[in-house]
């Protein structure tokens, strides 16, 4: 037994992959589903996110034909559920992007495991999040009027001072540099995947899309430089996108929303929401692909306890907005804050609170932390809370500086729609990936697999 | 001084003649590649399953130059937003919102920092696209079991000192499983 071995069972390392696995076997074991024809299950699920995507096109349909005034939005509350979705899922995109970038600017082996599904996860939800802000806008054909292109208008250019812009600028970048860094990821293992087919249209397709990846290590030696770069140009971007999402809230002049807080309390929220969301669809994968030794009760014990440090701070940061609108003896944003907790959302808020602060705190106890059952109620619990979460943040202006303004927001059949419609065009992307791509970054997971004795480190 | 050289922009070498053997274990292919330097073979390569740590070392390969780029491309970026809304709201474009500054630079941070991450990432990826070489994509692979659990030494017809019986003899004496001569 070697010295190593030795520290890490005195000090209780476990195996980042368990049952002893030989490299040939790490290989077949996460290709196999890609083989398969997809198993029923795959199809049910399959087949009721197609259709919620497809009714939710035709809603889509709908609404741009005949207008914005079949939603809830009224004078106080311009904003309505397509902000709130955005927000939402921009925030889930966070975790995989901390996964892959913090992470390994960090050396955390045990991302290895996760980071392939989630790194896919944050493109489909920063997808779904343009969606909503595109379909948002009103007239989306002219959704490219966002973006500043020589035109025949006149010298007509978008206002650079304006956060809408900004935010443009911010999830256009991140959505590409997610997309590239996702995808040099998934080369070497599409080069797995060409190497170990025989159909002839399958062989083709795989090697267009493996870029002729054939594993010699002049292009490894560039290859692991790029990924650290990309790295660490992901981790300020994706600090930026959310910093700069809650800037179209934190630079606008209304109580409630002017506050310094904003940036740092959307991005930790971002984070929490986005953990959860990982747990919720990596507790449901393991167990539906049979990677349970690959994405193990240590990977999912660590993602419980950053959804617990950052639901802390959460909120630490609901308390301290709450301090401050008192402190600053500012009447208009006590009194924005008194009207969330007592006013006719006082039960959007006090979810918010108990599903947000209340449920991770279950997760101080190392059992809960390891049991299957309790993470996943927690992380949906989590989800709907981080959800609440913006609805308070953007419901609550619904009591302006004018009573005679006052209204309250009441979503339409429409806005629960398209609020279903989000989860059904991520849900379909999603499945899709599963069936297609590895779900497990194989190349990664076998750098960290336990190495001969006498291996160079 | 601290200044990038050529070499550290090495590429891979599309050779189509030559000789391979297949190794079980990334330090089997570590003492291979070191063994092959030695023994002055050039233009030789290890192809892997994975990133081998300490490989470049033991074939010698110089670490890359591309963050050079990326930190050049960066650079470019971020004066290309900054010139931008510069160009938009101070010279092309002038409107005066709530009596503040043509030129309010503290509101072009964001989108110059945006434009600034977009080129010094895309100009790293763009560099690995042409260094690895992968415009070729039906490019056909040695083994297939390369991309899975087997490490292979390549050593094309083109590298100095070659002799075909000779490298056979050199990668059977470094304990490859397998070796196979590529015409």
């Amino acid at each position: 037994m070697s010295m190593t071995t030795l520290v890490k069972e005195k000090l209780g390392i476990v195996p980042l992959v368990e049952g002893g696995k030989t490299y040939k076997q790490v290989t077949e074991e996460i290709l196999q589903p890609t083989d398969n024809f997809p198993t029923s299950l795959w199809w049910k699920a399959f087949i009721l996110a197609l259709t919620v995507t497809i009714v939710d096109l035709g809603i889509i349909g709908y609404l741009c034909y005949d207008g914005l005034y079949i939603l809830g939005v009224n004078n106080p509350v311009g904003w309505g559920f397509f902000i709130v979705n955005f927000v939402f899922w921009i925030g889930i995109g966070h975790a995989g992007t901390l996964i892959s970038a913090v992470l390994f600017l960090f050396r955390q082996g045990w991302r290895t495991g996760i980071n392939r599904a989630a790194e896919a996860m944050t493109i489909f939800a920063v997808l779904t999040a343009a969606t909503t802000l595109i379909i948002h806008i009103g007239r989306p054909w002219l959704g490219f009027w966002l973006f500043p292109y020589p035109n025949n208008r006149g010298p007509l250019w978008v206002n650079f001072r304006s956060p809408l812009i900004w935010d443009t600028f911010a999830v256009s970048t991140y959505l590409s540099i997610s997309l590239v860094f996702w995808y040099i990821g998934l080369v070497p293992d599409i080069a797995s995947l060409r190497d170990r087919t025989t159909h002839k249209v399958k062989k083709a397709i795989y090697s267009a899309m493996s870029l002729g990846w054939v594993g010699s290590n002049r292009a490894w030696s560039h290859y692991e430089i790029v990924c650290m770069l990309l790295a660490a140009l992901s981790t300020p971007l994706v600090l930026s996108v959310h910093t700069i999402v809650s800037f179209d809230f934190a630079v606008s002049i209304l109580p409630g929303w002017h506050t310094t807080i904003l940036p740092p309390y959307f991005v930790a929220g971002a984070i929490f929401s986005g953990f959860a969301m990982v747990v919720t669809l990596m507790v449901i994968a393991r167990q539906v692909f049979k990677l349970e030794q690959y994405i193990t009760l240590k990977h999912l014990e660590n993602m419980n306890k950053i959804i617990m440090v950052t639901g802390l701070m959460v909120g630490y940061a609901y308390g301290s907005e709450f301090f401050i609108a008192w402190y600053s003896g500012n009447e208009y944003e006590g009194f924005t804050f008194v009207n969330r907790a007592f006013g006719p959302y006082a039960w959007a808020y006090w979810i918010m609170i108990s599903c947000n602060v209340l449920s991770p705190q279950v997760f101080w106890f190392e059992s809960m932390r390891k049991n299957i059952k309790v993470m996943f109620v927690v992380s949906i619990f989590v989800n709907i809370g981080m959800w609440f979460e913006r609805f308070v943040i953007v419901m609550t202006t619904h009591r302006d500086f004018l009573p005679s303004n006052w209204a309250l927001y009441i979503p339409t059949f429409y806005d629960f729609a398209m609020l279903i419609g989000t989860f059904g065009i991520f849900f379909t992307l999603f499945l899709l990936f599963c069936r297609i791509l590895p779900i497990i970054a194989i190349a990664e997971v076998k750098t960290v697999m336990p190495h001969k004795e006498g291996a160079h480190h | 001084m601290y200044w990038f050289k050529k070499e550290q922009f090495h590429s891979y070498k599309e050779t189509t003649q030559g000789v391979f053997g297949l190794f079980d274990t990334p330090e089997e292919i570590l003492h291979a590649a070191e063994k092959t330097k030695a023994n002055k073979y050039t233009d030789f390569d290890c192809l892997t399953p994975f990133p081998v740590h300490g490989l470049d070392e033991a074939m010698g390969l110089p670490r890359s130059g591309i963050p050079w780029i990326s930190f050049f491309m960066g650079f470019v970026g971020c004066a290309f937003g900054f010139g931008f809304q510069y160009l938009v709201h101070s010279v092309d474009w002038g409107i005066n919102f709530s009596g503040k500054a043509l030129n309010a630079w503290p509101a072009y941070i964001p989108v110059t920092f945006e434009t600034t991450v977009f080129f010094a990432g895309m100009s790293a990826v763009a560099s690995l696209y042409v260094l690895s070489r992968s415009n070729h994509a039906f490019r056909k692979p040695l083994h297939p079991e390369i991309t899975s659990h087997r490490f292979a030494l390549w050593i094309p017809s083109n590298s100095a000192n070659f002799k075909q019986d000779e490298v056979v003899a050199f990668i059977k004496s470094l304990g490859a499983k397998d070796v196979t001569v590529v015409k």
